[in-house]
């Protein structure tokens, strides 16, 4: 008995000083990190042009100026909304389109690089590699150099949002292909189809849900990668708000129905996107049930 | 009986193949018919057009290789070699790199390859090309005055009366009456270590070793790192500031939002009108996106890093308070309850019985938004202006240093590269060695 009392009081010992070596150094963490955040937030208040307490009071300034003439000339809005209701559509279609060709490209891809479906096991890193750097790349890299070469316009926009989401993509997909069944591959194979026809027919029926709820992600992702694209020269909505910026007081008007505009589109696109990616990952149960 | 429920078993699967048939010939159909639309409604065909090719070329040509100019003032005969023909890159007068050779005679560049120019007394040039000849021109009041040798005029000579160009694989030659200026192309990217001024300008890395070896060190290092034309310490100094926007973004967020989703969670926050007021607060964060929150910043803190910083917050607050009020949602309640039955007040239950269970969530998140922000944070800088955002932006808008312009670029792509590592790797460690700690 003693020697068990003996060996469950040093057992509380060590436990004990176990948490507090272990509450020490969360604390030490913490600390750190406080620190970290504290002089992080001073250095960019330092380097930024006006102060952050200095600012404050003007933070609603602008919003307030756009708002009262807004509501001065509430009656144009309607007509406004109209007037750019096709940038806005170009803005959407950037997303598509480029949701769409980068989706494809990161299909390919992703069976390429994924063990146990790449025709070139060999390959498989030189394949991610080319994706990690694909999805490194931020679109207003390319879209910047593309405008230099191509002129403005949507087309710039598209090239760059699709490169970068065919890596972003492609990295998930191939997570996804991971867990395809090989069986129906070997059931194809069997009778001869080719490696094309084993993907088509074998592994894409089995991910294409889970394919399809990352693209409606990354649709989301890409409307506001367009917007702000427009924004450097790449047409689509941003391009309409920074023209009615850089006029100044007087046009916040279209500035506001701009902002408006983009601000449900996002809405909506983001509703419509999580419901059916609701469905694809619930709903399908319901289906097989039924 | 059972006849009719094969029948109807029958003409189930029958609809549902003819359903996945549609599907699988309509879907390409409907993505071709799209594209078709946006082919004509981007106007693709329209881009043999606006496609410049000559911008084209030169930002291909300058990534990788630079030129050194030899330009002679024709009014007063003072010849300057300058690297991309920058102040910042200029030859001391009476210096010159070893294939030009400067004498009271006249200046010889040698181009390579046999191509031979020479700038004579009174203004005379002379370029000397293997297999063609030698083309002379006397630049004055009456113009250039080119005497091309006998024959057909190559596509690769442009003569006029107030203009000469010559341009060939070694070089380039342009008179005009006011001056004379040959172009070398060089592989590479010119002056990147150091400056013309620098003393160590042009030595072999183990003629530089051997340098620092003796106590050089400090000011090898120095004359790098204040190099004036690559600009080493503000390159690092903005990529420093894009990780910052990145990091406070991310962090300030996270701290935000976390106390926020405790109110829009179903089993922590039992008042609807509440729940429903955080979620839609969190809607219109997000909603409203990260380029709109940008400009209304900079409109009260002016441009810089903080701006930045601050739209990533409170953008990343409406995704991060989501996506943990959802985390809260799934908590286990069986670990709150065991923590309530020692006595625990409110504030120690979250502490204990909430908090751990969904750190890792809440983790993998902040640390995968952490590296995306990173992404955001270059672009949102080449708006707000800070960071390696703006400097790529700045460079871009030269139209001629398409080496920084690469540099950057690569840059940009390992900062990314090295975040998402990093980032991957705090995952690991952090979610995994947590749970096999505890």
């Amino acid at each position: 008995m003693a020697e068990l009392t003996g060996t469950v009081s040093e057992l509380r010992a060590d436990y004990l000083a176990q948490t507090r070596h272990k509450r020490m150094l969360n604390g030490i963490l913490l600390i750190l990190f406080v620190a970290l955040m504290v002089s992080g937030f001073m250095i960019a208040d330092d380097r930024n042009a006006g102060g952050f307490w200095s600012g404050l009071h003007r933070l609603f300034d602008f919003p307030k100026e756009v708002l009262s003439e807004a509501a001065e000339k509430a009656s144009d809005l309607p007509s406004h909304l109209v007037n750019f209701l096709p940038s806005l559509i170009e803005t959407i279609n950037i997303a598509g389109a480029s949701t769409l060709i980068g989706a494809m490209l990161a299909m390919v891809l992703s069976l390429l690089a994924t063990h146990g479906l790449a025709p070139w096991p060999r390959l498989i890193p030189v394949f991610r590699r080319v994706m990690d750097i694909m999805r490194a790349v931020p679109e207003i890299v390319i879209a910047l150099v593309l405008i230099f070469v191509m002129g403005g316009g949507p087309l710039p926009a598209m090239v760059a949002i699709a490169f970068h989401t065919a890596g972003a993509l492609g990295k998930l997909f191939s997570e996804v292909n991971e867990n395809a069944s090989l069986k129906p591959l070997e059931g194809l194979e069997s009778v001869g189809a080719s490696w094309a026809q084993r993907m088509w027919l074998g592994v894409i029926p089995q991910v294409a849900p889970n394919y399809l709820s990352y693209a409606l992600l990354r649709f989301e992702i890409n409307i506001r990668a367009s917007a702000i694209l427009g924004f450097v020269g790449a047409g689509g909505i941003g391009y309409e708000l920074k023209n009615a910026m850089s006029w100044g007081q007087g046009q916040y008007d279209e500035a506001a129905a701009i902002f408006l505009l983009l601000f449900f589109a996002i809405i909506f696109v983001d509703q419509i996107s999580s419901y059916y990616r609701d469905r694809l990952t619930h709903g399908k149960k319901e289906k097989v049930t039924a | 009986m059972t006849m009719t429920a094969t029948d109807t078993l029958k003409i189930e699967a029958n609809a549902l193949f003819s359903r996945k048939r549609m599907m699988s010939f309509g879907l390409p159909v409907v993505v071709m018919a799209y594209l078709t639309y946006i082919f004509f409604s981007f106007d693709v065909l329209g881009l043999s057009t606006r496609f410049d090719i000559d911008n084209a070329r030169a930002l291909v040509a300058d990534s990788y290789s630079y030129k050194t100019h030899v330009t002679r003032d024709n009014r007063s005969g003072e010849v300057t070699i300058a690297i991309e023909g920058e102040r910042k890159g200029t030859y001391e007068a009476g210096v010159s790199p070893d294939w030009v050779s400067l004498a009271n005679s006249g200046t010889v560049i040698d181009l390579g390859g046999g191509h031979v120019v020479t700038f004579g007394q009174d203004n005379l040039v002379s370029y000397s090309i293997p297999d063609y000849g030698v083309i002379l021109a006397q630049p004055g009041a009456g113009g250039v005055r080119a005497q091309l040798p006998s024959g057909d005029v190559p596509s690769w000579i442009n003569a006029s009366k107030n203009r000469l160009t010559v341009t060939t694989d070694e070089g380039r030659l342009t008179v005009t009456r006011n001056r004379t200026e040959v172009f070398r192309y060089f592989m590479g990217w010119e002056l990147f270590f150091f400056t013309l001024d620098s003393p160590y300008h042009g030595m072999g890395f183990f003629e530089l070793a051997g340098h620092a070896m003796n106590g050089e060190a400090t000011a090898i290092w120095h004359d790098f790192w204040t190099n004036k034309m690559w600009r080493h310490a503000d390159v690092a100094w903005a990529i420093f500031e894009t990780i910052l926007m990145a990091f406070l973004g991310t962090m300030g967020a996270a701290i935000v939002a976390l106390p926020m989703a405790f109110l829009a969670a179903k089993n922590f926050t039992p008042l609807m009108i509440v729940r429903q007021a955080t979620r839609r607060l969190f809607d219109f964060f997000r909603g409203v996106d990260a380029l709109i929150w940008t400009i209304v910043l900079a409109r009260a803190f002016g441009p810089g890093p903080l701006t930045g910083a601050l739209a990533i917050l409170i953008t990343d607050t409406g995704s991060f308070g989501k996506m943990f009020s959802e985390a809260l949602e799934n908590v286990d309640q069986k670990q709150i309850e065991g923590i309530q039955s020692t006595g625990a007040k409110p504030l120690q239950r979250y502490r204990f019985g909430v908090i751990p269970q969904i750190t890792p969530v809440l983790l993998s998140q902040i640390l995968y938004y952490l590296e995306s922000n990173t992404r955001s944070a270059t672009i949102i800088g080449a708006i707000t202006g800070g960071g390696i955002g703006l400097l790529l932006t700045q460079a871009m808008i030269t139209q001629k240093d398409w080496e920084e312009v690469s540099y950057y670029i690569v840059l940009i792509i390992l900062m990314v590269m090295a975040m998402d590592w990093a980032s991957g790797w705090l995952r690991r460690r952090l979610i995994s060695g947590g749970s096999a700690d505890s």
